[in-house]
């Protein structure tokens, strides 16, 4: 209904419109053409000037309006070392073209208004000026050199990949319909390798190679991209489906993101969120409540965050790919970064998908010996005599062979015991209570004998170490489920005198 | 037929039949022989000047159409939350109604922002300006009788008219037109399974355009063979009027550029039916891995964009021609420099092959290679500022006729003005890294290309309206328009630089996800009301244009605006072959007014003698 009324006025007011224009022919043929079209040429004239005095009012006051929203303006000093750069090239061609926008409007309008139709004049034949051509060929050139020159420096400088020998944090983003998977590398600073073909929507979103062991401490996050103040990032962008665009817009950063082909981008974040939060205060749009439901809420410089947007038209869901960005201070960072599990370790290790499934990794063996030293210092420490469970050492089934795994970890013990002479140990084996009870006090009397001859063969003194086997005795978890079963098989070392 | 009248006090028709050239065109073959029937004459017309009003009509056809898109789309970004049951007659399953509220889905959004541009860029800009004054002017304004190949030309319009049924028929599609933005990048365009428009509807837009560029190319070579061959005696280069000039550039860019478009076409029509790579490089899409590695999806890009940037000139170019010529018309005066004019039509339409990758600073292109694009890109803006400097001299001294012509010409100038300015912000890499891909860009071409090349297309329609239908367009409504389309033009896009400079990106359906750009809510409901008046006020010219074909007030004398170009001495309702005896011959420049104390000289007129030639000062 709302819709014919509408439909109706329009139609109504072209009619009136029409007839106005019909009615001023009509009118004009009564009053004599030339009369009222000189009339006219005058009136519109007067036009040409107060449109000019409103559009120049207009574009300044409108500019004024926004002083405070536009990013580089008021509050919004880049959150980015480069980004200032930029803003400073935008301001000194915002100028150099403000004056010739403002000249050449007033020119424009003005001499319309000056040489309006007039009968008693003949225009002013002037058909070149070879001086005045040449001015205006040049001066345009020069600016345009200097704004080329200022522009190109900047450019080459932002876009510079890193050094190999800088100090920098490598990150992945990866876009695809509709957001983001960030990637950081983990301890080692690398990102592993990856191949489209091993994406598997929910295990392996990203095609990471797990045989590439540089992907086994890379992390992914959620919703929020934590950096560091003050340390160059380089952003390494890819794409999984088709073209999206890394844009964070306080950071002056921006990327296509190419399924298949990587690209880069490098920045130095120069203020932490808060202190970004700080420099909103007092600005009346910031000060407003975050949530207009709530007035007493918290106010929006508060609940301010850098954001990820997409810059490229990837589908219709482009204008949601949003994640958040925190900017933190480097020691903030560090507790972040500790915190952060890996996804290889935690998702994929010892799964169906592990090409390492049932083997030690060489980091993993690494962790353990950093483990072992300080469970070894601890029990060194201890006042009482306790007890080290070997977690890396295993046998072949049903034998008391050491396997190849197992070594890691006795290199370590062996390397304690000769640094600590004076210290005494057992080797005690346990099984799980499968098969026969006699049986496995046998196994594992054999397979703790058998740690005790390799540790002596690397060099430990045989009169302080004993074994003992304990068989399915001293179960420490139920030998009903294969966990269990698989905790209850294992070789401790018992402290006896230090 | 044979020998026809001559009225003794028409003193140009006299002059023309005592100086002019005998073709002896109406002894041999009757201007209208193949063209006595209805069908002959209005539909498959040879005439220049029919096929040029079938561009016009067509293109306004189309403005229509992509006008209204527009301000679907602009509700959504003004008012997101209104209610747009209304439109479900017309959208139908587009509307997709929630508890009693009707919103526009996101498919949709995106296929109309994409249809809008296609058919503004192509289809308006392209053909119904390029299309409609090149077709009218060439052959008038240089004295031929008709195009070199009037059959090509013909086609040239029956292809444009294939390439709109296709693309409208898209429209209707169950899976909706194409949705990936006027570029049309791959991998988005060429994989059905990434949107619903790339599927049936990509088929179509890729077929129409592909029939949109034969259309360029039968009307290219035609108009760059009649500005070479068919100019009449005397009507050396030297002495084209600009448009002229402006069309004859404009054609070879396109004659130039397009087949480039073209192949980036095959190989994406290849990568979406053949199972070939080009475009297309280790996607993982819809749960699957595709087999399809070793393409680039910025290879597209390079194909586009050497057309896509020649095609933003083969849009304006036109545009400059006409208005340099109304200017001068009606202020009376001769155009500023038009050696100048001249020369710096042909460095931008050189240099315009070699910017292209200033649309891809951002796109995964060698940095080190943007260097020269950014060193080209504001070289271009010189002879670009000449021009401008150039139109403004032309005003000064001048005695301003202010009718709609002349007052969409001056709105051109100041349009021309704001739009390449924020070009060279552009075209400087280190900036465009900001501003890529924002409302500032948007800003920008609609600025500098959309609504300049529609005030040249307008003020060409208000000044040669006369020529076309024997009638003139009324000039209050004319006024109307214009002042309303002046101050609406900027309220719209103004403000659009400002988002632009807060970061908001273009191609957003909505700014609710994001906090950084949700904040512009009555920035963006003012451009929404701006645009639905400006809107109105094109329904207005479309108005005014049909009501004045057949009730305009009539056209009494050959010349009304007192012009000194050769279409102004063709009989008002000008048959076939545009003269009726003998063709006119050329003795002078087309800009010779306020010469020696006389307000216009027309080219027609012998030198006098110990005249100086105005274009030899
Ligand atoms: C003064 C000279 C000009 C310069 C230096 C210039 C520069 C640029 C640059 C660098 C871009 C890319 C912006 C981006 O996507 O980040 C651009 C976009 C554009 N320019 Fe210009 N421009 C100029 C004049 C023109 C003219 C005269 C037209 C048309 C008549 C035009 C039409 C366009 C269009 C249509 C786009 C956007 C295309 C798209 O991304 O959809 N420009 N311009
Ligand atoms: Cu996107
Ligand atoms: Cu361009």
């Amino acid at each position: 209904m709302t819709g014919l009324v509408i439909v109706a006025i329009i139609v109504l007011l072209a009619i009136i419109l029409v007839q106005l224009g019909r009615l001023s022919e009509v009118s004009a043929v009564i009053r004599g053409e030339e009369n009222v079209a000189a009339r006219q040429n005058n009136r519109t004239a007067i036009f040409m000037l107060v449109f000019l005095v409103v559009f120049l009012v207009y574009c300044i006051a409108s500019a004024w309006m926004y002083k405070d929203r536009m990013l580089g303006y008021g509050p919004h000093s880049a959150a980015s070392a480069h980004g200032g750069e930029l803003d400073s090239i935008f301001n000194i061609t915002l100028f150099f073209t403000g004056i010739v926008f403002v000249i050449t409007h007033i020119a424009l309008f003005w001499f319309s208004y000056k040489y309006k139709e007039d009968k008693n004049r003949v225009a002013y034949f002037f058909p070149h000026s070879l001086k005045l051509e040449i001015y205006w060929t040049v001066i345009p050139a020069i600016v345009m050199a200097f704004l080329v020159i200022r522009g190109l420096i900047t450019w080459n400088n932002v876009m510079a990949d890193v050094d190999p020998e800088e100090d920098y944090i490598e990150i992945e983003a990866t876009g695809y319909q509709f957001g983001w998977d960030i990637r950081y590398p983990g301890a080692d600073g690398k990102l592993g390798t990856k191949n489209y073909k091993l994406i598997k929507p929910g295990i392996n979103s990203l095609g990471q190679d797990w045989n590439d062991e540089k992907n086994h401490d890379d992390f992914m996050i959620g919703d929020n991209i934590v950096l560091p103040v003050g340390k160059k990032v380089r952003v390494r962008i890819t794409a999984k489906d088709v073209l999206h665009n890394f844009y964070l817009p306080h950071f002056r950063v921006k990327m296509d993101a190419i399924p298949g082909l990587p690209t880069h981008f490098q920045f130095t974040p120069v203020k932490t969120t808060e202190e970004y939060r700080q420099q909103l205060k007092g600005y009346p749009e910031w000060e407003m409540p975050a949530d207009p439901e709530d007035p007493e809420g918290p106010k929006r410089w508060e609940t301010f965050d850098f954001e990820l947007a997409c810059a490229e038209l990837c589908g219709i869901g482009h204008w949601s790919m949003r994640k958040r960005v925190t900017i933190v201070s480097e020691e903030e960072y560090n507790d972040w970064f500790a915190q952060q599990q890996s996804y290889y370790m935690n998702s994929i290790r010892n799964t169906d998908e592990d090409p390492f499934k049932g083997q030690l990794l060489s980091i993993e063996a690494a962790n353990r010996s950093r483990e072992l030293k300080s469970e070894w210092q601890s029990a060194m420490d201890a006042e009482s005599l306790s007890t080290i469970r070997l977690k890396n050492v295993f046998f072949d089934n049903n034998a008391a062979t050491l396997k190849d795994d197992s070594k890691y970890e006795l290199d370590e013990i062996a390397r304690l015991l000769r640094a600590n002479t004076n210290v005494k140990v057992e080797f005690g084996g346990h099984t799980d209570s499968n098969g026969d009870e006699n049986y496995n006090m046998d196994l594992s009397e054999r397979r703790a004998t058998a740690v005790v001859n390799y540790l002596s063969a690397k060099g430990v003194n045989t009169s302080s170490m004993s074994s003992k086997g304990y068989g399915e005795l001293n179960p420490v978890e139920d030998n009903a489920t294969e966990e269990g079963r698989a905790a209850n098989r294992r070789t401790e070392l018992k402290i006896i005198s230090k | 037929m044979g020998h026809h009248e001559v009225d003794p006090n028409d003193s140009v028709a006299v002059m023309i039949e005592e100086t002019g050239y005998d073709d002896h065109f109406h002894d041999h073959h009757h201007g209208d022989k193949y063209q006595s029937s209805f069908i002959g004459h209005y539909i498959f017309s040879m005439d220049h000047k029919i096929i040029a009003r079938q561009f016009l009509i067509t293109g306004i056809f189309w403005a229509i159409i992509g006008a209204a898109m527009s301000i679907v789309f602009r509700l959504q970004l003004g008012f997101p939350e209104a209610d747009l049951t209304w439109l479900r007659p017309f959208l139908g399953k587009w509307i997709v109604v929630n508890d009693g509220i009707g919103t526009l889905s996101q498919e949709f959004y995106y296929a109309l922002v994409t249809m809008h541009g296609t058919i503004l860029v192509f289809f308006v800009l392209t053909a119904g300006l390029s299309g409609t004054f090149s077709n009218l002017l060439i052959p008038l304004q240089l004295g031929a009788r008709d195009m070199a190949s009037p059959f090509l030309n013909m086609l040239s319009y029956w292809f444009f008219f294939l390439a709109g049924a296709v693309m409208f028929y898209s429209l209707f599609l169950s899976t909706g037109p194409f949705s990936g933005g006027w570029t049309g990048y791959p991998p988005l365009s060429a994989l059905p399974q990434a949107s619903s428009g790339s599927g049936t509807g990509m088929t179509l837009w890729l077929l129409s355009l592909t029939l949109f560029v034969v259309s360029v190319l039968l009307g290219g070579i035609n108009y760059i063979t009649t500005v070479l061959n068919l100019r009449t005696k005397g009507m050396s280069m030297w002495r084209m009027p600009l448009p002229i000039w402006a069309f004859f550039v404009t054609a070879v860019l396109g004659l130039l550029s397009f087949p480039v478009l073209a192949s980036g076409f095959f190989m994406l029509i290849f990568d979406r039916s053949l199972g070939t790579s080009f475009f297309l490089n280790e996607i993982f899409i819809e749960g699957q891995a595709l087999d399809r590695v070793g393409g680039s999806p910025v290879l597209y890009q390079h194909l586009f964009w050497f057309l896509g940037h020649p095609e933003v000139y083969i849009i304006i170019l036109p545009a400059m021609g006409i208005v340099s010529e109304v200017l001068s018309v009606h202020a009376r005066k001769p155009i500023f420099g038009y050696t100048a004019m001249v020369l710096s039509i042909l460095a931008i339409g050189f240099l315009s092959f070699i910017v292209w990758a200033h649309h891809m600073f951002m796109s995964g292109v060698n940095p080190w290679l943007s260097n020269f694009f950014v060193v080209f890109t504001l070289i271009i803006a010189v002879p670009s500022a000449v021009k401008v400097f150039n139109w403004i001299t032309t005003l000064y001294g001048g005695n301003i006729r202010f009718n709609s012509a002349m007052l969409f010409s001056i709105g051109f100038v100041s349009m021309f003005i704001s739009g390449g300015l924020t070009g060279i912000f552009l075209g400087n890499s280190a900036i465009d890294i900001q501003m890529h891909d924002t409302y500032f860009v948007v800003a920008h071409f609609h600025i500098v290309m959309g609504i300049a090349a529609f005030f040249g297309m307008f003020s060409g329609v208000y000044h040669w309206f006369p020529k076309m239908f024997g009638r003139f367009m009324n000039e209050t409504l004319g006024r109307i328009h214009f002042w309303g389309t002046l101050i609406g033009a900027y309220a719209i896009f103004w403000p659009m630089h400002y988002l632009g400079m807060a970061g908001v990106p273009r191609r957003y359906y909505s700014f609710e996800a994001f906090d950084a750009f949700k904040h512009f809510g009555p920035m963006n409901q003012f451009i929404t009301i701006a645009a639905i008046i400006v809107f109105g006020l094109q329904l207005l010219f479309v108005i005014n244009f049909f009501y004045s074909i057949f009730k305009g007030r009539r056209m009494k004398t050959k010349n009304p605006w007192g012009a000194n170009t050769l279409e102004w001495t063709t009989p008002i309702d000008a048959g076939h072959g545009n003269w009726p005896g003998k063709i006119p011959v050329v003795h002078r420049w087309a800009y010779d007014y306020g010469k020696d104390g006389k307000e216009f000289i027309p080219q027609v007129q012998p030198m006098e003698e110990g005249e100086v030639a105005g274009d030899h000062h």
